[in-house]
């Protein structure tokens, strides 16, 4: 198949618009200009539409087959979501119409969506008051390292340091680092669980937070959870919670119950708004009543005659981490999402995501090994050590699910776990499907024994084989040249 | 198998003394870990390195790895070979895949490495 | 409604394989003083019964006015083929390609994305997409601090607002310092800006068009910091340069901006797209995902995330950024829109933006009491000073149905009378008579 810029036409146009209907030109002089026009496309609309079709169709999305990719919860993309969102009195808002006069009077609905779904995601997740503003889930950790550091700077503490489990997600660390902070490891135990022997070694005066996960990436909830919070809190660390994981407690634990201080949620996993190939996602940051003064702003406010504004009247917010409210029509779908589920379907989904996530490790313990088999919530980690025996590898098992029609799950994280295979089935999946995943891999595991080359050379069945990624780095080819 | 002409360091680098001068690479085992190397960052001719101090990262595809100098000197020389051909940290890590050269090393330190045999007994330990 | 297939009797099989009785043992490890205080949500609705909610909402918001506003976001017209393209659930139900055989589709178009990035800003390497211009702009600072390894940065004050706002909560607990240096008549002051510049300085960072709509040639200004051994940033209006000179051609280092008005509706502020493009010297220390072309083990052509070892899912702290998720379908979007437009359509665009721009400064311009400032020139954004307080007569236009353009004292507190107008291809020149007509009946009153 052709890069699109090998098909363009010298002369041809695509998209047309009207002539000029104004008398005059602009009078921009040409040492302002560019000297070269920008070398684009000259297609038709056909062409571009097959382009993108033929692209399409070399694509597998969860509207394709089961989609088990371990800490990203593709759950199903409600069609109704989409038709929301695109009703053109939301799509069509400029966003500085509320800033435009006085009161918000001209988006009244736009900040009603905004203002009630923060409500939600409090009740959800028991916190005092939310931002919507991070447009992804690490944005949503580093505002949150944010607000936790004018909180330290607020009371005069010196804090340069923050705890996060090794097990963590990289974006934990990462978003920890470019707030200024260093980043100490603490290590798991051998029941998958935070040692806590160790965080209170480790734990000192200069700890300004702690990042977890619960259930944390290995998918096993910590019990321990009061305990971590009343060590942190004795050094007035901040503990963060990193709500990648909901999808597994809804409605049988609220991080803000158990004493988390700030968190965030990823509502293009738990909340099904779609992945988009990579994005947009949106990481709403929630917090307590303590630090909700340096919440970012503009905040929504609901006023007495039940109108609701946009107000900047917080001195002390840590101020703009993006340009408006944040992603809202990302926002406006996951609303959409809470209002058709309610509380009775929240509750189902993670009763269900749980349990599929239990059947296919219970399924599979004869065939894979299971580095801490005891009950998991929504995700479970197999390990290809007992497969390594035999020369195969995770990715191998993996590139051979998709000759299988199969996406394979997350490999080789949590980093902890040799020749990890995280599986997340979410809640839509049906019996049917984790049956023809489980057969899959216990063909595969069949085949290590059997017929281990086969595995190297899958896949097989795609539009091409293994890639070279060496070559990728080295040739560095980013931009195509004709 | 391991080099008897040089010492050792925890997070596998090799480094070969010669009076007040040292040259450093990393050990087969690190290069295997890592897989095809693809880029290296090289200390700065002239820097100041301490031993255990980080100087240079070493990328591949798939993974990152901190270059930590073995023990505490002035660099001298870097092996800019490695810009264009990364790999040979692969194909001749003791050899071709040298990194870097130190001047002015602190004697001292030397003893705290480990020898070939002590690097072996600590990766059968590892596993 | 709660999108799940399985029955209670699959439920029971399934757990009988779990070796448990019921779903709640499951759930055992959480201990009962630990479940929720509370899960007071309102029950769950139908489709038919959400429709008629959203759509009450929806027509609470003032959608229907003709609009004049800008400020770095645009109502440009968007073709139905991208539409109907991004909802090709291939597409937008997919994740990262983090296996690249599966994920041609999603790869090859960053792929073509990032060449037509790197065309328009006439650099050489780009990314396959930050959040928006704002994050983008601070991604840009850091790159920039890193390659030179000093902590200061210079801000022309021509830079967006907003984005200087988000420049400075970044920055706010990193020993890193931004200077801002004022416009002079709307343009960039060089006086100020080289008396500023010094071998501290990791890079100097302007806006074309600015945030007044200005445009400049901003070579000189990179000469200058170039011979200090600093960057040079620029933030751009990606329309406005497929006719204005790029980035790369004035000697730009890194190019960052907005790319919602490739595309991309306004949707009350997100999704938008960050897109950056840098030479290729720089690429190593680019934030974000970037897509390469290879080849698979037959020799065929392929493409593939790459450069992985800078992501924070292998480099953790020490990594480039924390960035993880990004606005992949939006950057779809709007590769599908610089295809369906080409080389001619968006010249085009960017034309009819400027000449109808021009058509509003002389039909407004002919306004008794109204001044038009025009010392500098503009592309397709202006700002006229009024005889009262422009926040007012906004205020009133809404009732002629314009959102007419944005009060600059909501920014700068000393220009209260002083509005910032936006002209697109989508304005008629009827509707821009309308504007004038209405405006100097407003001030009339």
């Amino acid at each position: 198949m052709s890069i699109i810029f090998q098909e363009s036409v010298k002369g041809r146009k695509g998209t047309v618009l009207p002539e000029s209907d104004v008398p005059v030109h602009h009078t921009i002089q040409s040492k302002y200009l560019r000297s070269e026009d920008a070398k684009l496309c000259e297609l038709s609309e056909l062409q571009v539409v097959r382009h993108f079709t033929a692209l399409s169709r070399k694509n597998y999305g969860v509207d394709t087959n089961i989609y088990p990719l371990g800490s990203c919860t593709m759950k199903y993309n409600p069609k109704f979501n989409e038709k929301i969102a695109a009703m053109e009195g939301f799509a069509s808002l400029h966003p500085l119409l509320p800033q435009l006069v006085g009161g918000g009077m001209l988006t009244q609905g736009a900040l009603a969506v905004l203002f009630e779904l923060e409500r939600l995601l409090c009740e959800i997740t028991g916190m005092d008051a939310y931002t919507l503003h991070p447009m992804a889930g690490a944005h949503g950790e580093l505002t949150g390292m944010m607000i936790i550091a004018a909180y330290h700077k607020e009371k005069n503490n010196r804090k340069t340091e923050v705890l996060i489990p090794d097990e963590a997600h990289g974006t934990n660390p990462s978003s920890a680092s470019i707030a200024g902070f260093q980043v100490t490891s603490i290590p798991t135990n051998e029941n998958g669980i935070l040692d806590i022997k160790a965080l209170e070694e480790t734990i000192s005066e200069k700890t300004a937070a702690i990042m977890l996960t619960n259930p944390n990436t290995l998918g096993l909830f910590n019990p321990l959870i009061e305990k971590v919070a009343a060590i942190a809190h004795k050094y007035d660390a901040q503990l963060y919670y990193d709500g990648a994981n909901l999808n597994a407690i809804m409605g049988k634990f609220r991080p803000g119950d158990a004493l988390f201080d700030v968190m965030h949620v990823n509502l293009h996993k738990t909340f099904s708004t779609p992945h988009g190939g990579g994005g947009p996602g949106a990481g709403p940051v929630g917090v307590k009543k303590h630090l909700e003064q340096f919440l970012p702003v503009s905040r929504i406010i609901k006023r007495s005659d039940g109108t609701y504004a946009l107000s900047y009247d917080f001195p002390k917010s840590i101020g703009y981490i993006a340009p408006f409210y944040g992603n809202f029509a990302i926002c406006l779908r996951a609303y959409a999402y809470i209002l058709t589920l309610g509380a009775k379907g929240l509750i189902e989904v993670s009763e269900n995501a749980v349990l599929n996530a239990n059947y296919v490790m219970h399924s599979l313990k004869d065939f894979y090994d299971v580095p801490y088999l005891r009950t998991c919530m929504h995700e479970c980690v197999l390990s290809a050590k007992r497969q390594l025996e035999n020369k195969v590898h995770a990715v191998d098992i993996a590139k051979a699910l998709i000759d299988w029609g199969i996406h394979p799950p997350t490999i080789y994280f949590p980093l902890i776990v040799k020749e990890a295979m995280m599986i997340e089935p979410t809640e839509t999946e049906s019996k049917e499907s984790l049956d023809y995943f489980i057969d899959a891999m216990k063909k595969i595991a069949l085949l290590a024994k059997t017929d281990p080359q086969s595995l190297h050379q899958a896949p097989i069945s795609t539009p091409v084989g293994r890639l070279d990624e060496t070559k990728a780095v080295k040739d560095m080819d980013f931009c195509f040249q004709d | 198998m391991t080099p008897k002409d040089r010492m050792y360091t925890r997070t596998h680098e090799w480094v070969k003394v010669e009076d007040n001068e040292a040259l450093v690479g990393i050990t087969d085992h690190a290069q295997d870990s890592l897989g095809d190397i693809t880029f290296i960052e090289l200390p700065k001719i002239g820097s100041k390195l301490k031993k255990s101090g980080e100087c240079g990262v070493i990328e591949s595809v798939k993974a990152a790895s901190d270059l930590y100098s073995p023990i505490s000197g002035t660099v001298t020389d870097v092996n800019e070979a490695l810009e264009t051909t990364p790999e040979d940290v692969n194909t001749d890590p003791y050899g071709k895949g040298w990194i870097f050269k130190l001047n002015n090393i602190n004697q001292n330190e030397i003893a705290e490495l480990m020898d070939a045999d002590a690097y072996e007994k600590f990766l059968e330990s590892e596993e | 409604m709660s999108y799940i297939a399985n029955t209670d009797e699959q439920r029971r099989e399934m757990l009988k394989v779990c070796g448990a009785d019921s779903i709640e043992e499951l759930f055992a490890d959480i201990p009962q003083n630990l479940r929720p205080r509370s899960f007071n949500l309102p029950q769950g609705k139908s489709e038919p019964e959400l429709i008629n909610y959203f759509e009450k909402l929806a027509r609470k918001n003032y959608f229907n006015l003709i609009n004049f506003v800008g400020g770095g976001f645009y109502d440009h017209f968007i073709p139905a083929a991208i539409d109907a393209l991004v909802s090709r659930s291939e597409f937008y139900t997919a994740y990262t390609p983090y296996q690249p055989e599966l994920s041609q589709g999603t790869l090859q178009s960053i792929y073509e994305y990032q060449t037509g990035i790197c065309r328009l800003t006439g650099l050489q390497v780009s990314n396959a997409s930050l959040y928006d211009g704002g994050t983008a702009l601070y991604e840009a600072c850091q790159m920039a601090i890193s390659a030179t390894e000093r902590r200061k940065i210079i801000v022309d004050g021509g830079v967006n607002p907003i984005y200087r706002r988000i420049l400075h909560t970044y920055t706010a607990n990193l020993s890193i310092e931004l200077v801002e240096i004022p416009v002079s008549h709307g343009q960039s002051n060089r006086e100020s800006l080289f008396s500023a510049f010094d071998d501290k300085t990791a890079a100097v960072i302007l806006q074309n068009p600015n945030f007044f709509g200005v445009i400049d040639d901003h070579s000189d200004i990179v000469e200058k910091a170039h011979s200090f051994g600093m960057l040079a940033i620029q933030s751009v209006y990606p329309i406005a340069i497929a006719i204005l000179k790029s980035p790369g051609e004035q000697g730009f280092d890194i190019a960052t901006g907005e790319g919602q008005s490739l595309g991309i509706p306004l949707s009350f502020g997100g999704p938008y797209l960050g897109f950056m493009a840098a030479t290729k010297k720089l690429a190593r220390k680019m934030p974000g995902r970037i897509v390469a072309r290879t080849v698979d083990v037959n020799g065929k052509e392929g493409f593939v995330l790459s450069l992985q070892a800078r992501e924070q899912h292998i480099r953790r702290e020490k990594a480039t950024s924390n960035i993880c998720s990004n606005e992949a379908l939006c950057a779809l979007r709007a590769h599908i829109y610089l295809s369906l437009l080409g080389k001619e359509g968006i010249k085009q665009v960017a034309s009819l933006c400027a000449d109808k721009a021009q058509y509003a400064k002389e039909r407004i311009k002919a306004i008794a009491g109204v001044k038009v400032m025009e010392s500098s020139p503009t592309f397709n954004e202006f700002v006229v000073k009024l005889p009262i307080d422009a926040g007012e007569c906004v205020g009133k236009l809404i009732d002629y149905g314009f959102a007419a353009g944005f009060p600059l004292g909501r920014y700068y507190p000393d220009m209260n009378n002083y509005l910032l107008i936006a002209v697109t291809e989508k304005r008629t020149k009827y509707e821009i008579g309308e504007l004038a007509e209405a405006l100097e009946a407003v001030l009339c009153q």
